[in-house]
């Protein structure tokens, strides 16, 4: 009898047994695919959150032309035209160690400033999506942000001190288009000494005309010192910055900063 | 049963449908029921014998695809340390010989962000719009995407290793990937971030490539990781929104791969080497609605199939070039 119980059992509980296997699978999954969707999604977001928070974001000068930081981020199609056009290679792309942005552009003035060696704005023209706005054409158009003396202290020039030997030491890598030197093609900083009898770097290499200037500290004519005054034309394209020989620089860009703004 | 609905069906992530009795058409309902004959039956035992004592070398598409895969990123880095211009930029826009073009997904996200879309970028996806559904939607998976070459790779690897017991090859559901395509529009255009950017693989391994961000490759081989022990081609068949996108492309252009079932002795070569076998569905035993179907939108023309198919069942055609010649 149990043989004949067995017999009868065995076809209804094997498609059922066969069933629930595959519905194990299904389940499997499903479950699978949440978890890795969810993590793929996840580290998506881990990335907005920065842009969120909004905590690095005004940190970063960006190329020429650059709109609003928000509508920028969302522009940008993380192409590197502008990095392609650039004679001095000062646009750099974000790398997943800088927090957010991948692929999208910045400028380390510093180690390597625009200096519109390449006489228009050819990153703005490269530009597929507007992200850097077409709606300008000339490089005193731009306005990344401002020059700011943030180290009055330090600054040669308001120490009445005069400057010699090239400009950032003798391996500095950056590049400045010296226009009595080559008109087309930028150089090396390094291969560029000066002489001078009271530094007036910033205001020398300024690409912008008017954008700096040098005032004297006092009505005293014996007194040498003198003050670089920036003034409402500065682009803020961080010449000055990157220029500067004392370390840290007297003279920073604040990113974004306009004129007269606190 | 609409074919083309169907193939749609199943690029969202739905399982194959099996054809109903009235699906059938008339022709094809006798060509299956003359492969059911005793004497076919009998026949097709005999051919695939036959077949499998002597092995026939088929054309080797891979050997134009990779080549291919590699030739379009390196005209990128080429044009870029070389100063040549030829194509400037990445895979997510640049500009070939000056005209502008626009990866369609990329485009899409930033477009959905920044709910503004510029003539240049129209321009830019409208060509590659075109070119792609010229060339077959997701040809562009199989044909320039880095990330697929990479994927491949792994995946040749992986396969060894399932073998011998070291891998395993967990399903996924497919329907995983529309969800993240809805998700991530969505997000693009809620947060007006390109959040998907941050993550997509073809970008980082474009950029990577051409300008050496290499950080970003973390993320990718964090991917080829997963696709090499747990979940084959992980990425591009159950991931990808940009695959996605193609796909829709794909899905009305006239290059497709060919399916003619007089001659498919329905062994199954076809669908084992497959990115995304359940497009090859119609090809097993008594599922072909029709004698000739074009092969539906997920598939990425990679030929892998037509390279595995030993009856020649499976061709390109370009629809309309046919009629033409």
């Amino acid at each position: 009898m149990s043989d004949e119980a067995s017999k009868g059992n065995a076809p209804a509980k094997k498609p059922k047994k066969r069933m629930s296997r595959r519905e194990r699978e299904r389940r499997r999954a499903l479950v699978l695919s949440i978890l890795t969707g969810g993590a793929v999604v996840g580290l998506g977001l881990a990335g907005y959150y920065p842009v969120m928070t909004y905590a690095k974001a005004e940190d970063r000068l960006r190329p020429p032309g650059a709109i609003e930081e928000r509508e920028f981020l969302a522009a940008c199609i993380k192409c590197g035209q502008c990095v392609q056009v650039c004679p001095v290679e000062a646009i750099i792309l974000a790398d997943f160690e800088d927090g957010f942005g991948n692929g999208v552009p910045h400028i380390v003035a510093r180690d390597q400033a625009c200096d519109f060696s390449c006489d228009a704005v050819q990153c703005i023209l490269a530009c597929p999506t507007g992200a850097l706005t077409h709606e300008i054409d000339k490089k005193e158009q731009v306005r990344m942000g401002l020059a700011v003396l943030t180290r009055p202290d330090t600054c040669l020039a308001r120490k009445g001190l005069g400057f010699k030997g090239t400009a950032r030491g003798d391996d500095f890598p950056g590049l400045h288009r010296y226009i009595e030197v080559d008109r087309w093609n930028p150089i090396r900083i390094a291969d560029h000494p000066y002489d001078l009898e009271l530094c007036d770097l910033c205001v020398r290499e300024c690409p912008i005309k008017d954008a700096i200037r040098l005032e004297p500290m006092s009505d005293d004519p014996n007194d040498k010192r003198k003050t670089p005054v920036v003034t409402d034309k500065c682009v803020g394209c961080g010449m000055c910055e990157m220029i500067c020989p004392v370390d840290p620089p007297s003279i920073e860009i604040i990113p974004r900063k306009k004129y007269g703004e606190a | 049963m609409n074919l083309y609905v169907e193939s749609l069906r199943q690029m969202f992530g739905a399982e194959p449908r099996k054809p109903g009795k009235e699906d059938f058409t008339e022709e094809a309902r006798k060509l299956h029921e003359f492969k059911n004959t005793p004497e076919q039956r009998a026949e097709r035992r005999r051919l695939i014998a036959e077949e499998l004592a002597h092995k026939k070398e088929s054309f080797s598409w891979r050997k134009w695809r990779w080549p291919t895969i590699i030739f379009v990123n390196l005209l990128f880095v080429i044009s870029y340390h070389f100063d040549v211009q030829l194509v400037e930029g990445a895979l997510t826009a640049s500009r070939v010989i000056g005209f502008h073009f626009a990866d369609l997904n990329s485009s899409l996200q930033v477009t959905l962000a920044f709910k503004e879309m510029l003539i240049n970028l129209v321009i830019g996806t409208a060509t590659v719009a075109v070119l792609w559904w010229l060339v077959g939607g997701r040809s562009f998976c199989a044909w320039t995407c880095p990330y697929h070459l990479l994927s491949e790779w792994v995946e040749m690897l992986h396969v060894r290793l399932a073998e011998k017991g070291w891998a395993k090859d967990y399903q996924l559901h497919r329907g995983v990937r529309t969800v993240l395509y809805v998700v991530f529009a969505l997000l693009a255009f809620v947060t007006g971030y390109t959040v998907f950017e941050w993550i997509s693989p073809v970008g980082i391994t474009s950029r990577a490539l051409i300008y050496g961000t290499l950080a970003g490759m973390i993320w990718v081989g964090v991917l080829l990781f997963i696709e090499l022990f747990f979940i084959r081609r992980f990425w591009c068949r159950y991931m990808c929104p940009i695959g996605m996108t193609y796909a829709f492309v794909g899905s009305v252009s006239p290059t497709t791969v060919h399916y003619d079932l007089s001659k498919c002795l329905h062994e199954g070569e076809c669908r084992k080497v497959c990115l995304v076998p359940h497009v090859l569905e119609i090809t097993k035993k008594g599922r072909a609605t029709r004698p000739h179907i074009d092969i539906g939108a997920d598939c990425t023309r990679c030929a892998m199939c037509i390279e595995a198919c030993p009856t020649g069942a499976l061709t390109f055609r370009v629809k309309g070039l046919d009629k033409l010649l």
